[in-house]
């Protein structure tokens, strides 16, 4: 089923023509109602009049997570605070957090946009739908909670923890979806294991999985376990929260949503916007946003995007799944690594959990990385020279993903930190800034 | 024949062998000898105990990767040579062992040997063939 098949199936002209007229009335709203964007486009000498085509928007500044900061709590609030419903924050790993404002309809335009995104998984008021993203700040538990309203499922707004009452009410209740993070996913999938839980006999028929970086052989892993198909929700707090794109049966990129979103892909350095099939850094800008409308927002996450008709029938643009964050990247010896290559190489050995951790540090002014993995009862062996070949065996995965040699340490199964949200990969020790 | 030794997987890390140690000695469970190898990396300590089912239990509990490991245990005179003669016997008929380790039978004054190869099989066989007294596993827990 198609949840809105009007905007999701409309062709790619129409969807272009929408595009252009939200554009021009959104940059004209943050002109006059934002004095974050009237000042920077008075300096830029950009003024509304000047967005008549799409391609325009290239002439206008990027908006960063730094101004927003910048603006921290409520200054990039487009409205009279009075109009703002609620309030979400990012999670501030560095410097002040930042703050997304809604109103009401922005509330709505939130539940429609993850009532897309369910009904791509198959989801629909027969549901029963286990949320485990936290309700709070984070936006995941409360965006998938409004779309879940939108579809009339029945939602089970449970939150992370609990994690042995969360795998008893998914037996209970008859749980036919879940949503988690990939890392909180594998922990229950684990300790449902360990409770001897038949997957078979669960009712579940999707799992909704976001808010981290995946590969696909994570979610081969998880849909595995589960025995359920898993679709990847992509999202961020300062544009919405989850449900800016989401996968379709045929899991082949997320659909980013083009009447609430516009996208483009720069060049993370020079700032260029690149071409279809190019892969790069998304940027985003809020088509339809009352309070806190943000053009040309970077979001660090990698990807690539494609405008390609896809066989479920919708139209709207895909993207690819992100394949890094441009500030999650560690710089190793000058070489660009993702904590996502790592893990895609210890999903490719037999007996390796995907529990890791990355350990960078400069003893001697060389970086050294270690990556720590825990050995499980499979990968034991009382034999020595085993041990050492399945450590090396390891170390050359790794190398073959990312060109560098680490070190690799096995450690004690359950020693590496469970996340109940986003995951901690990696630890820079080398005190760079 | 067999002898069910522990074989457990110790992280690189301080305290580990005093956690394992101690999960066993609470457990009420006597060790009747003990080997420890370890890299740099990484150690794997190998125990006889009286109880190794329980041991492997007791141990799993506090997070342990413990593996039983099936050895063989010879029986020596505890005199100069003892060793070196059963080493020879194996070595004329091309065995490689794995590791060894010895202890001391406080009773019976002699020391027992513990074995490990590729081919456990055929090392009792050669053993049997040079009328090397094998030690039965119940005689080596319940010392």
């Amino acid at each position: 089923m198609i949840w809105n098949k009007k905007i999701e199936c409309a062709s790619r002209e129409e969807i272009k023509e929408l595009q252009l007229v939200k554009l021009q009335k959104t940059i004209k709203n943050v002109f006059d109602n934002v004095p974050y964007y009237s000042k920077k486009y008075t300096e830029y000498e950009i003024y509304p009049e000047d967005i008549e085509t799409l391609k325009d928007i290239e002439k206008l500044p990027f908006t960063t997570k730094d101004d927003l900061r910048e603006s921290y709590p409520f200054g990039m609030f487009a409205v009279d605070r009075k109009k703002i419903i609620e309030v979400h924050s990012s999670s501030g790993t560095t410097g002040k957090p930042v703050v997304s404002g809604y109103t009401s309809k922005d509330i709505e335009n939130w539940g429609e946009v993850i009532a897309r995104g369910l009904t791509m998984m198959g989801a629909d008021d027969e549901d029963i739908i286990q949320n485990t993203h936290g309700y709070g700040l984070f936006t995941g538990g409360f965006g998938v909670h409004y779309g879940s309203h939108k579809i009339g499922a029945t939602i089970i707004p449970i939150s992370t923890g609990q994690s042995r009452r969360q795998i008893e009410i998914m037996k209970d209740f008859g749980t036919s979806i879940m949503i988690f993070t990939p890392s909180y996913g594998m922990y229950l999938a684990e300790l449902a294991e360990e409770e001897n839980v038949d997957f078979n006999n669960l009712n579940l028929k999707a799992i909704g999985f976001g808010a981290e970086i995946w590969t696909d052989e994570m979610r081969k892993s998880i849909e595995k376990r589960f025995k359920a198909p898993a679709y990847n929700i992509y999202g961020l707090t300062e544009l919405m929260g989850p449900g800016v794109a989401v996968e379709c049966k045929i899991q082949e990129g997320l659909h980013l949503q083009e009447d609430f979103f516009y996208p483009e892909i720069i060049d993370s350095e020079s700032g260029n916007t690149l071409n279809e099939g190019t892969e790069g850094e998304l940027v985003l800008t809020n088509l339809e946003r009352e309070g806190m409308p943000l053009i040309r927002f970077r979001t660090k996450d990698i990807t690539t995007i494609s405008y390609a008709e896809c066989e479920c029938g919708r139209n709207t643009a895909r993207i690819e799944r992100i394949t890094g964050r441009s500030d999650d990247m560690i710089k190793v010896k000058g070489v660009a690594v993702f904590p996502s290559q790592i893990e895609k190489a210890l999903l490719k050995i037999d007996n390796i959990e995907p529990h890791y951790q990355i350990i960078v540090t400069r003893p001697h002014l060389m970086d050294e990385i270690e990556v720590k993995v825990e050995a499980s009862q499979n990968l034991f062996s009382d034999d020595v020279k085993e041990m050492i070949n399945i450590k090396q065996k390891i170390e050359d995965y790794i190398f073959n993903e990312i060109g560098l040699r680490v070190k690799v340490s096995l450690v004690s199964p359950k020693s590496i930190p469970r996340s109940e949200g986003k995951a901690v990969r990696v630890i820079d020790k080398r005190n760079l800034h | 024949m067999k002898i069910n030794q522990l074989s457990i997987f110790l992280e690189n890390q301080k305290g580990r062998l005093w956690e394992a140690l101690n999960t066993i000695a609470t457990g009420k469970i006597n060790i009747r000898a003990l080997s420890l190898a370890d890299t740099s990396e990484f150690g794997i300590l190998r125990i006889v105990v009286n109880d190794p089912e329980k041991g492997k239990k007791l141990l799993e509990e506090k997070q342990f990767i413990v593996k039983i490991t099936p050895i063989v245990g010879v029986e020596l005179s505890d005199t100069p040579g003892g060793l070196s003669s059963v080493l020879k016997i194996l070595t004329d008929n091309n065995i490689n062992l794995e590791y060894l380790y010895a202890f001391t039978h406080e009773k019976t004054e002699k020391a027992i040997l513990l074995l490990q190869a590729k081919d456990l099989d055929l090392l009792i066989k050669i053993l049997k063939k040079h009328e090397i007294a094998i030690v039965p596993p119940e005689e080596v827990y319940n010392l």
